[in-house]
């Protein structure tokens, strides 16, 4: 490959051969609607949880796509399954149980265990 | 002594059963908790023992309420239970009587026209006779339409009957088996000497007319006593069982005991009482909304009776409680529900079938054990003095219209308060408790509790009846916690709140969480009466409907949800009302997009309706500008 002055930023780097999807396969298995999900976004902006943390929904399910469980695992055991994000998605995913079969699939895989 | 072999395998069955019963009763008194064996103890020595003879008589002899909620299938199940039971204590009577002794064994009453095959040609005989062969047909008639049910449920008004396993179709044609073949073995000995009444003795002679009636009686006789065998040996794993155990159930229940939120002996009597009769499933509006028919309680408790996989079936469901309702047993079917949700996926199905007549005790972790949620992120408890605390609840912060028209009535009362989660708050805990997660869930209960604790209210006003109701039974509060409706009741009768009255027709939707969960029926009604127009509609009170919201099924899609919203805002809508009242912010978000009639909280016509002083001079005293707190009664 020439050097045409551009890199790829290792922070930036996204392996998607490296990641593990077996969270994101779980999950679709048992939720599939988790599948059309836009990332628009309105289930962290009415987020109760989201009013206090850090934590966002759009966020957590763009990292558990990508296989990038690290920051999921931490951040998944926040909610507080009040629902209010199932009632807001604009594509009717079931954003409640999305965040439940993640926790259920960190809690099967011992390796990723919360 | 009278005898003959083909009476052994009836004796075998009788004290067989009678033997597990004892033993199966003695298991269960004793894992009872401490307190529940006092409380069983009192009731038993108590008032509560001539409450449960009456109840015993009229629901599990009688079926009283299923008569009165659908005759066909009450006089199904009240012509075998109750007409067996007329027919024993009379058979039991008449061997007494009649026989050469006084005082027989059992089969004696069971097997009378084989051992006395004279008896009953005239005088009192032959009307007693009459009698017995009257009961005899009661039974028949309803074992007539059982057997119709069977195969197409809809004669006895039912649209769904349950699925059977082989062991309950073996126990279900044991059943079937007895009264005809007792009318066959009687009929045949009548024919042979006759005797007999209308029943037995008409067809006893129609048969002795072109068959060996002697000589054919005797393998009917055979056939009557093995049926009854067979269905007495299979009655403990069948859910014939029951039977004896909605015994123990009425009188534990009269005692005084509940399930709570533990698992235990009680869960497993009430599990054991369910009769699949397939009420629950009729009732349930995943059935017949959704079209999802198989996670209904009937059949939550038949996996739990067979060791199966049930969080699958738990977790699937509107916890709306339309099945508590109509149970006819009585079970408390949605606290059962939650202590399998709790318990998560437990299996100990081995298949052996020995086990099942005397399962291990039910050893239910207390709580789920995938998926820990760990809340240390929570914020310092910031507390406001105030006399009345008003919360939200995050489900009202979705709709923000019900949360303006409740400060606009706090303000309107005069009262000194404090919207606790104006800025958003921790969630109440409920949703937590839904998916089966108590531990996590006393975190958020504790947070909020310190919060309302130090605000030093006397009053705890909620908007969300999901919120009312864990308030009201989980939290450990000295305040008197009331659902919105309550509150602007309150006002209305203290003079506090002027109302006008609307042109307005309206129809109420009773949330399943207030309603069945709380008990809350009066308030909200009296309120619209006031202001408005209420219509009646179909589903009023006990027998509303669930919106389809709730965030007690986590697993069902959204698709099926909108169904289950659209048609019940159709049934809710019938009568063309101007809108469509309800006292819950959930329902009221998952109405909106289920109808084009217009939606709204009980606050906000409240608001519609309250009345504009016309100067403030002529304002009665007190009205709008009290500051001391309204008196609790």
């Amino acid at each position: 490959m020439g050097n045409f002055g551009f890199a790829i930023l290792k922070e930036r780097h996204i392996d998607y051969d490296a990641n593990d999807k077996s969270v994101a396969e779980y999950i679709y298995d048992h939720e599939p609607s988790f599948r059309v999900c836009i990332e628009c976004g309105c289930c962290s902006a009415t987020c109760t949880t989201g009013l206090f943390t850090k934590f966002s929904l759009r966020e957590l399910n763009i990292l558990i796509k990508r296989g990038e469980n690290e920051q999921v695992r931490d951040n998944i055991v926040k909610c507080m399954l009040c629902g209010k994000c199932t009632l807001v998605c604009p594509r009717g995913v079931n954003t409640r149980n999305v965040i439940m079969l993640a926790r259920e699939a960190f809690q099967k895989n011992l390796k990723n265990a919360v | 002594m009278q005898f003959d072999p083909f009476i052994i395998p009836f004796n075998v069955g009788l004290y067989f059963i009678l033997f597990y019963a004892v033993a199966r009763s003695v298991i269960w008194f004793r894992d009872l908790s401490r307190p529940d064996k006092l409380r069983l103890q009192r009731g038993f020595f108590g008032r509560a023992f001539g409450q449960s003879l009456k109840d015993i008589f009229l629901e599990s002899l009688v079926h009283r309420k299923i008569l009165k909620s659908n005759f066909r299938l009450g006089y199904m199940h009240m012509s075998l239970a109750f007409g067996w039971f007329l027919l024993i204590l009379f058979g039991t009577i008449e061997a007494d009587v009649f026989g050469q002794n006084h005082l027989n064994p059992p089969y004696k009453a069971i097997f009378f026209k084989f051992f006395n095959p004279d008896h009953g040609r005239i005088g009192l005989e032959a009307a007693y006779s009459f009698w017995m062969d009257l009961l005899l047909a009661f039974i028949l008639s309803g074992l007539l339409l059982a057997v119709i049910k069977r195969f197409t449920s809809r004669v006895v008004g039912m649209k769904k009957t349950t699925h059977l396993k082989t062991l309950d179709k073996v126990a279900l044609a044991s059943l079937w088996l007895i009264f005809p073949s007792r009318l066959l073995a009687e009929s045949f000995t009548s024919g042979a000497y006759g005797t007999g009444s209308f029943l037995t003795g008409s067809l006893g002679s129609v048969l002795a007319s072109f068959l060996p009636a002697m000589e054919l009686s005797y393998p009917f006789w055979w056939l009557y006593s093995l049926s009854l065998g067979t269905f007495f040996v299979l009655l403990p794993v069948t859910r014939y069982m029951h039977i004896p155990t909605e015994l123990f159930l009425i009188f534990a229940r009269n005692s005084g005991i509940r399930t709570g939120d533990r698992p235990g002996a009680f869960k497993e009597i009430q599990t054991y009482s369910c009769s699949s009769c397939g009420i629950c499933i009729d009732a349930c509006q995943l059935n017949f909304s959704a079209g999802i028919s198989n996670i209904q309680s009937a059949y939550l408790l038949k996996g739990i009776r067979n060791d199966e996989d049930v969080s699958e079936i738990a977790d699937n469901c509107l916890m709306c409680g339309r099945c508590d309702q109509k149970c006819p047993v009585g079970i408390e079917l949605t606290p059962l529900r939650m202590v399998m949700r709790r318990a998560g996926v437990v299996v100990k199905n081995d298949g052996n079938i020995w086990k099942r007549y005397f399962p291990d005790r039910q050893t239910l972790p207390v709580s789920k054990s995938n998926g820990h949620p760990l809340y240390d992120w929570l914020p310092e408890p910031e507390t406001v003095k105030a006399d009345v605390l008003y919360f939200a609840g995050c489900m009202t912060h979705l709709t923000p219209a019900i949360k303006k028209s409740m400060v606009k009535i706090l303000d309107a009362s005069g009262l000194k308060y404090n919207f606790m989660d104006e800025q958003g708050g921790v969630c109440c805990g409920r949703p937590l408790m839904l998916a089966g997660q108590d531990k996590e869930a006393r975190e958020l209960i504790n947070y909020n509790s310190q919060i309302i604790w130090k605000s030093g209210a006397h009053i705890l006003v909620t908007s969300c009846p999901i919120c009312y109701k864990v308030f009201k039974e989980s939290y450990y509060l000295d305040v008197e916690v009331m659902h919105h409706t309550q509150f602007i009741q309150m006002l209305i009768r203290e003079g506090s709140l002027k109302l006008n009255f609307l042109q307005k027709k309206v129809t109420y939707h009773t949330p399943c969480e207030l309603g069945r969960g709380s008990g809350v029926y009066d308030e909200p009604k009296r309120i619209l009466k006031h202001i408005a127009r209420l219509q009646k509609t179909n589903f009023d009170d006990e027998n509303s409907l669930c919106c389809g919201g709730s965030l007690g099924n986590s697993k069902i899609s959204y698709q099926k949800k909108s169904k289950i919203a659209r048609d019940a805002a159709a049934e809710l809508t019938k009568s063309d009302p101007d809108m469509l009242i309800t006292a819950c912010p959930l329902c009221k978000k998952t109405f909106s997009s289920a109808t084009g009639i217009k939606v709204a909280d009980i606050a906000e016509i409240v608001v519609e309706a309250l009345a504009v002083p016309k100067s403030k001079k002529s304002q009665p005293a007190g009205a709008f500008n009290r500051k001391e707190p309204a008196s609790i009664n």
